[in-house]
C-alpha cells in the first residue's frame, strides 16, 4: 500500500478545501521559481529521467513527448492544451483533481507549458463537468490573484495565461486532435497525422496535448526529484496513479497507488474487495472501457502496470477498473460498450462509421441468443477489418472490448446462441 | 448586429459581457474557438434549448454561416434542438453504471417521465439516456441540468423527483455517505491540513536545492 | 526536392512534395478513391486508399500521406510502399464492406448507374455476398435547391460536396450534421443552396446521393453520344461535353482543362440544355399585315433580298448577338463589305469598346491560370461571380492561399471572398487609396460594363496609366484585364465586326433613323426600332417576335465554329446534334443569302470559310491556345488625366440565371431565378 508519504495527490476526496491557502499547506507552489530557473532542459530532462507515462490512456512517455516541441520559438506561438474531457467508461480521476487538487495541477500548467515554451495554456474540461470547471476557474483567479499566474508568473520572468475551455458531450474530443479541433470552434474530427500537433497543433503552432493527471504529478515529480518518482512502481512502468474502481467492488473509489500493485491488493485494500469475494470476480476491464476485459483466471497475480496488461492483450489504458462478479451478464456489459462507441463515433471514416454500428447490432442480437454461431467469427473479421484502419483509436477502441470477449467468453456468447 | 423582434433571439446584457469573456480567451481572429460556450450560454438563456432563433444569432455573432452553427449543434450532445423540461435529466446508461443498476433507474424515469426526448405535459421534466458522465466510482449517476446526482439507489431517484415536483432543491452529490469518491466504509485515512503539512514538510525535496 | 521510393519493390524518384497518392498515379498503380479530389482539400476519411508504408504500424492513407514523410529504413534504406499486399487488400476490401453495408441495392433504378465510383470499384475490391443481416440505415432526402437532387440513403459521407461548397465555390451551404452513422449531409433547414456552381456537386459525388434533378430519370450514360465543345453562356469559354442521346441533348457536363475552367462548370453552362428545346423557331416567318406568318425558305430569303434591294447599302446595318460564332460574323461581314457598308456590330450591349488599341487593350491579359500567380487584383466595374463564376472561383481559389489584396469599386456584392471596398463610381479608382505598392503581380479587372458608359474612353485611359505607374504592365505581366460577358465579344472584335466611326455602335445602328433594314444575328439583348429587321437565331425572343422576316438558325450545339474566350484563347464548338425542322445552320444562311443577293461568298464548305477566315485573320489559326498580346499598341491609348466623375459603375446582369434566349427559354433557369429571388426558400 502506498505510504502516506509518497502520495502526491494529499486532498483527492476534497476532505480539506481546494482553496489557495489549504493547497499551500499542502505544498503546491512551493518554491515554483526554482523549478523554473533550473532551466526549460532541466525540467524536460527531469521528466523523462522519471519515467512518467502518459496518464491520459496511451502512455507515452510524458518528458519524450514535451522534447519533441520545437526547441526556439519560431513566428508561431507555442501551446499547451491539457486534454480534461475525462470520457472513458469507468474513468473519473481527474474529476476529482479538477474540483479538489486544482492549484496542483494549475501549477503542473505552468510548468510544463515554461518547459515547453508555451505562454498560454487551454484546458479542455468536458462539457458535463459544470461545476468543475468553474471550481478550476476560481482556482485560476486565485493563483492570478497571488501572481503565480498571468504576468511574470511566480517572479519567474515568463508570462503565463490559463484558460478553461469546455465540450458539449463528445467522446471524441479525448482524442488529442479532435480536442483541438474542438477547441477551434468545429466538430470534434480527429486530424490525420501526420502532421502531430508538436508540429502544427492548435491554430496550426506547435502544441503539446497532456493528460489532467500528467501533468498534475510534475511539480511534485521536479520538487522530491526523478529518482524518487522512478524509485516508485516497476521499471518502465515507474510512479504513483490514480486508479479508478469501479463496477461490482463493496465500495467503489478513486485511490491513488503505486504502479504495478496487484490487482487483488488494489481491490481489496482499497475498494472492499470484489462483491461476494474474491472468487466471484468474473472479469475486469482493467483500464478503461477501451481495454480488453481479463477473465477472473488471469486476475490471480495481475500486476496493474502498462507492460504487464499489455502482455495479456489488455492495457493499463486510464486505470480504470471495472470489476464484474458472477452475477453479470458479460456479453450485455460488453454490448453495452459496444453502443458506446457506436454512439460516439464521429462518423468522420467509414471502418469507424459503419464498423461500429455493425458491431453493435451483431453484439445486441447476441445479447438476446438471435444470432448463429458463425457471426462470432464473422464479428471478429468485423473487428480486424476496423482495427487498424480508421483516422484515430476509436476505431481501435471500439473492436477492442469485442475482441477481448471472443477471446475469453466464447462459450459463453455460443452457449446462449445454442439455447 | 441583429435586429430585435420577438421572434429573434439576442443574447441580455449579463450574458453578453459573459460572451465577450469567452471571446477573448482566444488568440485576435480566433473568436470561433468560442462557439461551444456561447452556445451553451444561449441555450441556458432560451430555456434549454437551442431553437433556429438561437442558431441564426449565434451565427451571425460569430460571423459564420448557420450550417456551420448547425453542425456544431448537433455533433455535442448536450445541445437541444428541442424543447426540454425545467429539469433536464441526463441518465447515464453506459457499462460502469448499468452494472451498478441504471437500468432501474432508466425504469422509473421512464414511468415517471416519460419517453425519453419527450418533455412531461407539466413541462417539468424531459430524460435521455447519455453516455459516460465521467463519475463512474458514483456510480449510478444522473445529471440534471448542471449537477450530478450520485451513488443513486432507486428510492434516491423517487426522492428526487418527488422534490423536484414540490419545488424542494435535493441534495446534489453523492447519496452515500461520502464526500466523493472515497471507498463509503471510511477504511481511508483522513488528514486535516496541518497533519498534511506535517508530512509535507518532512519530505525531501532535492529538487529545490540549488 | 527529389525522393527515391520503392513501390512495390521497384525504384521510383519523385518530388518530395507529391503525397503518396499522386506518385503512385505517377506510377501508374491505380488507387481506389472516394473522398479524394485533387481540386479539394483532403479528408481522408473513406480509407479505401490505404496503402502499407514499411515501418509504420498500420496501414496508412496515400492521400494524405506525404512522401516527405517518408523515413528511410533503419541502415538508410529506401523507404517502401507496398499496394499489392494482403493488409492492404484486406484494409481495402473492409473499407468496401462498410460501404455497402449501409448503400441501399438500388442501382437500376440509381441515375449514378453506369457512372458510378461505387459500383465500378465494388466490382474490383467488393465481395460477391453482403453479410451485413442487420436492417440498412435509411436516410431522408433534403431540399437543397432545384438542380440537385438527393437521395441521401446513397451517401458515403465522403464530404466532397461539402467541401466543395466551401472551399471552391465559396457559399458553404452545405454541412454534415449530427454524427457517427447519423451523420447527414444537407444544407441548413433545407435551403435551396445560392451558388451558380453548385452543379458541380452532382459530378463530384462519386454515388448517386446528389443526381442532377433536370435529368432525373431522362437516360443512361451508355446510351449517350459524347461531344467535346465550349460553352458559350459567358466569356470564359468552359469546355464542355454535350451528350446527346438521337436528336436530343440530354445533359452538359463539364471537361477537364486546367487553364480554363478546370474542372468546373456554371449552373447556367450545365443546365442550359431544356432550353435548347423550346421556344425554338424551326421554320421561316415573314411578317404579313402585321402579323408573323409561316413561310418556305424561299419565300422568306426572296423577302430579305427584296428588302436589301430597296434600301440603300448606307441604311442597312447587322448587329451579332453574344453567342455568334467567330465565322457567321466573318461571313456578314464580308457580305457587308460587298454591299458597301460597315454598319455592324459584335457589341450588342452598345457597347464602346475597340480593337483600335490592338488586342491588349481588350482581353483579359493575365490569363485565367494568370489569376493564380497576381498579388492584387482591382476590380473595376464588375461582378465577377455573376458575370463569370467559374473564373470567380479561380480568384478565390488565389484568395485562399493568402497574400491577395482586392479592391473593389463598383457594386458592392458577394463575391465569395473579402475585398476592399473603395467606392461605387470612377472617382475612386485612385492609387492614392490602394495599399497596392508592394504588389508585384496586379490584375486590373475591367468589368464589360465599364465600355457601355460615356467615359469609358477616359476610364480605359486612367486604367491604364494607374496599371504602368504600379508597373502593373510590364514585358513578363500584363494586369489590364477585361472581363467580357459575351462568348463571340473578343474574335468580334479580333476580326473587326464593328463599323470604322467608332461612333455608330450598335446602339447607334439599332435607333438610328438613318438605318432602315437591319440584320439580328442572335441579338435579343438589344431594343432595335429600325424599319425593318431580319432575325437570323434561334429562339422567339426579343428579336425574333419583332422582326420582319425570321430565318432559323442553329444553336450552339447545333453548329461548328471559332469563339475567342475573354483571354483571347481560341477554341471551338462541335456539332452535337442537328437543328429543329427547318431550321439550318447559320453559314449557309448567309451564303445562301448572299447568292441570292448575287454578291455571293464562294464557299462550298464551312472549311472553306474558317480557312478562309484564317488566311486574313491568322490569329485564328491555332486552336486552344492565346495568341499573346502586343503590349506596345496600348500606347495608342491617349493618357488624358480625365476628370473622373461620380456616376455609379452599374451590372447590367440584374438575373445570372436570365441572360440569353436560351436562358429565358429554360424552365429550370426560371426556377433558380425564382428561387434565388425567394432567398433559397422552396415556396417563397
Amino acid at each position: 500500500m502506498l505510504k502516506l508519504e509518497n502520495r502526491i495527490f494529499t486532498n483527492i476526496y476534497g476532505h480539506n478545501s481546494p482553496d489557495l491557502k489549504s493547497a499551500l499547506k499542502r505544498g503546491n507552489w512551493d518554491s515554483t521559481k526554482i523549478l523554473m530557473d533550473k532551466g526549460k532542459d532541466w525540467i524536460i530532462e527531469e521528466m523523462k529521467a522519471s519515467g512518467l507515462r502518459g496518464r491520459g490512456g496511451a502512455g507515452f512517455p510524458t518528458g519524450l513527448k514535451w522534447s519533441f516541441m520545437p526547441k526556439e520559438v519560431g513566428e508561431r506561438p507555442h501551446y499547451l492544451v491539457v486534454n480534461a474531457d475525462e470520457s472513458e467508461p469507468g474513468t473519473c480521476k481527474d474529476r476529482e483533481i479538477l474540483r479538489h487538487e486544482p492549484h496542483q495541477f494549475i501549477e503542473g500548467c505552468l510548468l510544463a507549458s515554461y518547459a515547453m515554451s508555451a505562454h498560454a495554456c487551454y484546458v479542455y474540461v468536458r462539457g458535463e463537468y459544470v461545476f468543475e470547471r468553474v471550481a478550476l476557474q476560481k482556482a485560476i483567479d486565485e493563483a492570478y490573484e497571488a501572481g503565480f499566474v498571468g504576468k511574470n508568473a511566480c517572479k519567474s520572468g515568463w508570462d503565463f495565461d490559463i484558460y478553461v475551455h469546455h465540450g458539449a458531450g463528445a467522446y471524441i474530443c479525448g482524442e488529442e486532435t479532435a480536442l483541438l479541433e474542438s477547441l477551434e470552434g468545429k466538430k470534434g474530427m480527429p486530424r490525420l497525422k501526420p502532421p502531430f500537433p508538436a508540429n502544427c497543433g492548435l491554430y496550426g503552432c506547435p502544441t503539446t496535448v497532456n493528460n489532467v493527471e500528467s501533468i498534475s504529478v510534475a511539480p511534485e515529480i521536479l520538487r522530491r526529484g526523478a529518482d524518487w518518482f522512478s524509485s516508485l512502481g516497476k521499471p518502465n512502468n515507474t510512479g504513483t496513479k490514480l486508479f479508478c474502481i469501479s463496477g461490482h467492488v463493496n465500495t467503489p473509489c478513486n485511490v491513488e497507488e503505486e504502479m504495478g500493485i496487484s490487482l487483488r491488493e488494489l481491490l481489496e485494500k482499497h475498494a472492499g474487495g470484489v462483491r461476494g469475494g474474491w472468487d466471484n470476480l468474473l472479469a475486469v476491464i482493467p483500464g478503461g472501457s477501451s481495454v480488453p476485459c481479463l477473465p477472473a483466471d488471469q486476475c490471480q497475480n495481475l500486476s496493474m502496470d502498462f507492460d504487464t496488461l499489455k502482455e495479456l492483450k489488455s492495457g493499463l489504458g486510464t486505470a480504470a477498473v471495472i470489476v464484474m462478479d458472477k452475477s453479470t451478464d458479460i456479453v450485455n456489459a460488453i454490448a453495452r460498450l459496444s453502443y458506446f462507441y457506436k454512439h460516439e463515433s464521429c462518423g468522420q471514416c467509414t471502418p469507424c462509421r459503419e464498423g461500429t454500428g455493425w458491431m453493435w447490432r451483431v453484439m445486441d442480437r447476441m445479447v438476446k441468443g438471435d444470432a448463429s454461431i458463425d457471426e462470432i467469427d464473422m464479428l471478429q473479421e468485423v473487428t480486424k477489418q476496423v482495427e487498424g484502419h480508421t483516422i484515430c483509436a476509436l476505431g481501435d477502441a471500439a473492436a477492442w472490448p469485442i475482441q477481448g470477449l471472443i477471446r475469453h467468453f466464447r462459450t459463453e456468447i455460443e452457449n446462449r446462441l445454442t439455447k | 448586429m441583429v435586429e430585435l423582434n420577438d421572434k429573434n433571439f439576442s443574447f441580455t446584457k449579463e450574458n453578453l459581457k459573459i460572451a465577450e469573456i469567452e471571446i477573448k480567451k482566444y488568440p485576435e481572429g480566433r473568436g470561433g474557438s468560442a462557439i461551444i460556450s456561447l452556445l451553451w450560454i444561449a441555450q441556458k438563456q432560451n430555456e434549454g434549448w437551442l431553437s433556429p432563433e438561437v442558431i441564426d444569432y449565434i451565427a451571425k455573432y460569430l460571423g459564420t454561416s448557420q450550417i456551420r452553427v448547425m453542425e456544431i449543434a448537433t455533433f455535442y450532445t448536450m445541445f437541444n434542438l428541442k424543447p426540454v423540461g425545467k429539469y433536464h435529466f441526463q441518465m447515464c446508461g453506459t457499462t460502469p453504471c448499468m452494472l451498478s443498476g441504471s437500468n432501474e433507474l432508466k425504469k422509473i424515469l421512464q414511468n415517471e417521465i416519460g419517453e425519453q426526448n419527450t418533455v412531461s405535459t407539466d413541462r417539468l421534466f424531459s430524460w435521455v439516456e447519455v453516455e459516460c458522465l465521467g463519475a463512474c466510482c458514483n456510480a449510478p449517476v444522473v445529471q440534471i441540468n448542471d449537477d450530478y446526482y450520485e451513488d443513486l439507489e432507486p428510492t434516491d431517484l423517487i426522492n428526487i423527483l418527488k422534490d423536484l415536483r414540490n419545488n424542494k432543491t435535493p441534495k446534489i452529490g453523492s447519496y452515500k455517505k461520502r464526500v466523493s469518491s472515497e471507498p463509503v466504509d471510511n477504511n481511508i485515512q483522513t488528514q486535516t491540513d496541518k497533519e498534511i503539512e506535517d508530512i509535507v514538510k518532512r519530505r525531501n525535496k532535492p529538487g529545490l536545492s540549488v | 526536392m527529389s525522393k527515391k521510393i520503392l513501390i512495390n519493390g521497384n525504384e521510383f524518384e519523385f518530388e518530395d512534395n507529391l503525397t503518396l497518392i499522386q506518385a503512385l498515379e505517377f506510377a501508374d498503380i491505380e488507387v481506389p478513391r472516394f473522398c479524394y479530389h485533387d481540386k479539394l482539400s483532403i479528408a481522408g476519411n473513406c480509407r479505401m486508399c490505404l496503402v502499407e508504408v514499411k515501418g509504420a504500424p498500420k496501414p496508412v492513407a496515400s492521400c494524405h500521406f506525404s512522401l516527405s514523410d517518408l523515413r528511410p529504413g533503419p541502415n538508410g534504406e529506401l523507404p517502401e510502399v507496398f499496394t499489392n499486399t494482403d493488409s492492404v487488400h484486406h484494409a481495402r476490401k473492409g473499407a468496401m464492406e462498410f460501404l455497402l453495408v449501409n448503400h441501399p441495392l438500388d442501382c437500376p433504378i440509381c441515375d449514378q448507374g453506369g457512372e458510378c465510383d461505387l459500383q465500378d470499384q465494388a466490382l474490383h475490391y467488393g465481395i460477391n455476398k453482403s453479410r451485413y443481416k442487420e436492417n440498412k440505415r435509411a436516410v431522408d432526402n433534403k431540399y437543397i435547391g432545384p438542380l440537385v437532387k438527393t437521395t441521401m440513403t446513397r451517401c458515403i459521407h465522403c464530404t466532397r460536396c461539402v467541401r466543395f461548397t466551401s472551399e471552391v465555390a465559396g457559399t458553404g451551404e452545405l454541412g454534415a450534421i449530427h454524427r457517427g452513422e447519423n451523420m447527414e449531409i444537407t444544407t441548413y433547414l433545407e435551403k435551396g443552396m445560392s451558388s451558380e456552381l453548385q452543379g458541380n456537386v452532382i459530378d463530384l459525388c462519386p454515388v448517386g446521393a446528389l443526381t442532377s434533378k433536370p435529368y432525373e430519370f431522362q437516360a443512361r450514360p451508355w446510351e449517350l453520344t459524347k461531344t467535346e465543345s465550349i460553352d458559350v453562356m459567358d466569356a470564359l469559354g468552359s469546355n464542355i461535353r454535350i451528350d446527346s442521346k438521337g436528336s436530343e441533348v440530354m445533359r452538359i457536363m463539364p471537361r477537364f482543362n486546367e487553364d480554363v475552367n478546370e474542372e468546373w462548370i456554371s449552373d447556367k453552362t450545365r443546365f442550359i440544355w431544356d432550353g435548347l428545346k423550346s421556344q425554338r423557331i424551326d421554320e421561316p416567318y415573314i411578317r404579313k399585315d402585321g402579323k408573323l406568318v409561316k413561310a418556305t425558305w424561299d419565300e422568306a430569303l426572296n423577302k430579305v433580298v427584296e428588302l436589301v434591294k430597296n434600301t440603300k447599302p448606307s441604311k442597312i446595318g447587322a448587329i451579332a448577338g453574344d453567342m455568334t460564332t467567330a465565322e457567321e460574323m466573318y461571313l456578314m461581314k464580308l457580305l457587308f463589305d460587298k454591299l458597301g457598308t460597315d454598319l455592324y456590330d459584335c457589341r450588342q450591349d452598345g457597347s464602346y469598346i475597340t480593337n483600335k488599341f490592338g488586342r491588349a487593350s481588350y482581353i483579359f491579359n493575365p490569363s485565367i491560370s494568370g489569376i493564380e500567380e497576381a498579388d492584387g487584383l482591382v476590380i473595376i466595374g464588375s461582378n465577377p461571380r455573376i458575370e463569370c463564376p467559374v473564373l470567380n472561383a479561380r480568384i478565390r481559389k488565389r484568395w485562399l492561399t493568402g497574400n491577395l489584396k482586392i479592391f473593389n469599386i463598383g457594386q458592392e456584392n458577394d463575391l465569395t471572398y473579402e475585398y476592399i471596398h473603395l467606392g461605387k463610381s470612377p472617382e475612386q479608382i485612385n492609387l492614392k487609396s490602394m495599399d497596392i505598392n508592394n504588389c508585384k503581380n496586379i490584375i486590373w479587372l475591367i468589368g464589360d460594363d465599364v465600355f457601355t458608359r460615356d467615359d469609358s474612353n477616359d476610364l480605359l485611359s486612367h486604367i491604364v496609366e494607374s496599371a504602368k505607374k504600379t508597373n502593373s504592365i510590364r514585358d513578363d505581366w500584363n494586369g489590364l484585364a477585361i472581363l467580357h460577358k459575351s462568348a463571340s465579344r473578343v474574335a468580334g472584335l479580333d476580326l473587326g465586326f464593328l463599323p470604322e466611326d467608332s461612333k455608330k455602335n450598335a446602339k447607334y445602328i439599332a435607333n438610328s433613323k438613318n438605318v432602315d433594314l437591319l440584320f439580328l444575328m442572335d441579338a435579343d439583348e438589344i431594343d432595335a426600332d429600325n424599319k425593318y429587321k431580319v432575325y437570323i437565331g434561334s429562339h422567339g425572343d426579343k428579336g425574333a417576335t419583332s422582326a420582319d422576316v425570321i430565318l432559323p438558325g442553329a444553336c450552339y450545339t447545333e453548329k461548328n465554329g471559332f469563339f475567342m474566350n475573354t483571354e483571347g484563347r481560341l477554341q471551338q464548338i462541335n456539332r452535337a446534334v442537328f437543328p429543329p425542322g427547318d431550321a439550318k445552320d447559320n453559314w449557309k444562311i448567309i451564303i445562301e443569302l448572299s447568292k441570292r443577293l448575287k454578291k455571293s461568298l464562294n464557299f462550298v464548305s464551312f472549311d472553306d470559310v474558317r480557312k478562309d477566315l484564317q488566311k486574313k485573320f491568322p490569329i485564328f489559326e491555332d486552336v486552344g491556345v492565346i495568341q499573346a498580346a502586343d503590349q506596345s499598341q496600348l500606347s495608342k491609348i491617349e493618357i488624358k488625366y480625365p476628370k473622373l466623375n461620380d456616376v455609379e459603375f452599374e451590372n447590367s446582369i440584374k438575373d445570372f440565371y436570365l441572360t440569353n434566349p436560351i436562358t429565358r427559354a429554360s424552365k429550370i433557369m426560371a426556377e433558380c431565378s425564382m428561387q434565388k429571388k425567394n432567398n433559397g426558400n422552396i415556396n417563397g
